[in-house]
């Protein structure tokens, strides 16, 4: 049954199986995502979506919430906007994202919304910790100095290629993404080196060995006929 | 009793640097050092990046050159790749990389060079800058600044941007050049021609000036290295690494790159972050080269293009102890801005500069890379080792400047005996002794701006600490 409810003032209607963020994006209202992605699973990892509702004292992920029957969504106001570009600052301190030397330089997600949002220094200090490239496998790296731990990777490989090779290990700050259980990905079985992680990934944490410094653009158009297949099918 | 003269930082020069000048109990220079001050550390900290990177992590050594650093990274790395790059990709690189060698020349002679020069070594110093050269010389000025972007603007039009674009990759560059783009580039070129030769006749008629810095200047028999084409011509991209020695005499005529290290030492001194390379052979310090203008003038027979063969000869023409003067990269400077606008037209006219096939696509096929190119201030190698994955393991840089350290701090004791005598300390005197580091253009870092005066700070040092005397402007 639809209900009806409001974003930013606006009335609108949502069906059941409509996220928050679906119904403001098919009303053309732009709220930040990251970690979200048309075609997979939600997550509400990044929290860069968050919208406020009237009478909830905390915000919530657009990605993750389903809209209650008169609620009233804000996706833009003061606090948001400190929030958005705070979560910005903590993903550019906690990771080693140099873009001038960056694969992706110029067509990254993260990069975009920094511009977008406004986050034009940073008031946190940077933790530079060392991280790894593992660039065993043949036609792909992975950069952790550059994972915003978004995880599309692992999703897109089981939920759409169904590998499952990636997947997320540790806690806190040693959180990070991992290849067939923590092996060296040039030495995984499973992957079958389809390129849809690199297509999803929203930063150059994943990138393709052959390209240089801002020459990797990454490609998710698969992912709508994958959409568009599974409408047919249901 | 001894003192010490301390120039503490080097004004007009590109980077943070100073210079210590030991004085005796007569009050004479006995010792001179030239310090750089800086570290920077590349060399550790590209260690485990994917050595695509490189080329543009290099760039960013250098806001000035970092198209020489691009070129060389991007060489070593079409080692590591093991392919032949398009044709056209090596004429592109080319061109982007003349069309640095004149806005840095550009930046050296005018912005920095041209006030000791045009207004004097003994001019007041608070007018001895670009602007009070902007007065005397309005014209001289504006052609250094539509030389200046000449150079990159024609970097822009090419590589899409100014400083550290991305353009030139392993392989070869991302994209061709336009039809459109090229006839920018050629409409100018004649103007760019005409303010090089004007400075030369300007330059040339005010050299009697200059006897005594042209005896003083770093004037004293090295070797040479340099770049040259098969035909012992001008070359700033490829070609054989010869080391010629003080008499005009080759004596290694094509360095193996693989084995520089066998003919190439790098010493290093504590008072200095800037390494000591010297030729192995002679040992050190006694294996003392030159890099950069002049050592590329006189090793090289001609340069290949018409005005540059016609102001060459001239050059060639000077005495064999004029031509060893480190003065006279200021004069080499001027050639090579000529060489490199005409060489950019004869690149232009290629039949193929539009060729849309400019990037050959390999995996690495080789673990180790060296590339060799000419910088502004001389020969630029970059050594890179790479695992099985392609991560960088091993990078060592021979900087231009690098080439000159011994040279630089010969040049400063020479000048400094010349000039400071009896502990007195004379204001032209002192400009001098930066002079002759000017003269050899040191790119100490990536760029600094100099308008008008840096502070000059100058303290005469008793041996127990105390400071005696001190001296200060800006």
């Amino acid at each position: 049954m639809a209900k009806t409810f409001k974003i930013d003032g606006m009335d609108v209607s949502a069906a059941d199986d409509q996220t928050i963020l679906q119904v403001a994006r098919e009303r053309g209202i732009f709220i930040p995502t990251l970690c979200f992605l048309e075609g997979l699973s939600f997550v509400g990892a990044c929290r860069l979506c968050i919208v406020e509702i009237e009478g909830n004292p905390t915000p919530v992920a657009a990605c993750a919430t389903y809209p209650q029957e008169g609620m009233e969504v804000y996706t833009n106001t003061e606090r948001l906007q400190g929030y958005r570009r705070l979560i910005l600052e903590m993903l550019f301190a906690e990771g080693n994202h140099v873009c001038a030397v960056c694969v992706v330089n110029g067509h990254c997600e993260l990069q975009w919304l920094a511009e977008k949002l406004g986050m034009t220094y940073n008031t946190l200090d940077y933790l530079n910790r060392p991280k790894q490239v593992d660039a065993s496998h043949y036609r792909f790296a992975v950069d952790h100095n550059r994972c915003v731990l978004c995880t599309r990777c692992v999703r897109v490989c089981d939920e759409i290629e169904g590998a499952h090779i990636w997947d997320v290990m540790g806690r806190g700050i040693d959180c990070k993404v991992i290849t067939e259980l923590n092996q060296p990905w040039g030495e995984s079985v499973n992957c079958t080196s389809c390129g849809k992680c690199i297509n999803v990934c929203p930063t150059g944490a994943l990138f393709k060995k052959s390209k240089a410094v801002a020459e990797m653009e990454k490609d998710t158009h698969f992912l709508r006929y994958f959409s568009t297949i599974r409408a047919g099918g249901d | 009793m001894t003192q010490t003269i301390t120039i503490d930082p080097v004004t007009r020069i590109e980077g943070h640097s100073k210079i210590t000048l030991f004085l005796d109990d007569a009050g004479e220079v006995h010792d001179a050092q030239f310090h750089v001050t800086q570290f920077r550390g590349f060399e550790l900290l590209s260690e485990g990046r994917p050595f695509r990177e490189m080329p543009s992590l290099m760039a960013r050594i250098c806001g000035i050159c970092p198209i020489s650093h691009l070129i060389a990274s991007a060489k070593a790395c079409d080692e590591l790749l093991a392919v032949r790059i398009p044709e056209t990709a090596v004429k592109l690189r080319q061109m982007v990389n003349l069309a640095q060698m004149v806005q840095s020349h550009a930046l050296s002679f005018f912005y920095l060079s041209s006030p000791d020069l045009l207004l004097g070594m003994d001019s007041n110093p608070d007018n001895r800058h670009i602007f009070g050269v902007a007065q005397a010389h309005p014209e001289m000025a504006r052609g250094g600044v539509k030389l200046r972007q000449f150079g990159q603007r024609t970097i822009e039009i090419l590589a899409g941007k100014r400083i550290h674009p991305a353009w030139i990759v392993p392989g070869g560059v991302t994209e061709p050049l336009t039809a459109d783009r090229r006839d920018q580039i050629l409409a100018m070129i004649p103007e760019a021609k005409q303010f090089i030769l004007n400075a030369l006749t300007l330059f040339k008629a005010r050299l009697h000036e200059f006897a005594d810095e042209i005896r003083t200047f770093a004037n004293f028999p090295t070797l040479h290295m340099g770049l040259v084409t098969k035909a012992n011509g001008l070359e700033f991209y490829d070609g054989d690494l010869r080391i010629i020695g003080a008499d005009g005499k080759t004596l290694v005529p094509a360095v193996d790159k693989y084995h520089y290290q066998e003919v190439i030492g790098e010493a290093v001194e504590p008072y200095s972050y800037l390494k000591s390379p010297y030729y192995k052979p002679r040992g050190y310090p006694n294996g003392m080269y030159r890099v950069g203008p002049l050592s590329r003038l006189n090793i090289v027979s001609h340069a290949g293009t018409l005005l540059a063969d016609q102001e060459l000869a001239q050059f060639k023409a000077l005495p064999d102890d004029q031509r060893q003067s480190s003065f006279h990269y200021h004069y080499a400077r001027l050639i090579e801005m000529l060489f490199g606008v005409e060489r950019i037209e004869q690149l232009l006219h290629e039949p193929d500069i539009l060729s849309t096939h400019v990037h050959a696509l390999a995996s690495p096929n080789a673990y180790e890379g060296v590339g060799i190119s000419e910088a502004p201030r001389g020969t630029l190698l970059h050594h890179y080792k790479i695992d099985d994955d392609g991560l960088i393991r091993y990078v060592n840089l021979i900087i231009a400047t690098g080439n000159n350290n011994l040279a630089m701090n010969k040049g400063v004791l020479q000048v400094a005996q010349h000039y400071i005598h009896g502990g007195e300390i004379k204001e032209g005197a002192l400009n001098r002794v930066e002079a002759v580091i000017r003269a050899f253009d040191p790119c100490l870092s990536c760029s600094t701006h100099a308008i008008g005066q840096m502070p000059l700070h100058i303290e005469l040092v008793a041996p127990d600490g105390t400071v005696v005397n001190e001296v200060k402007r800006g």
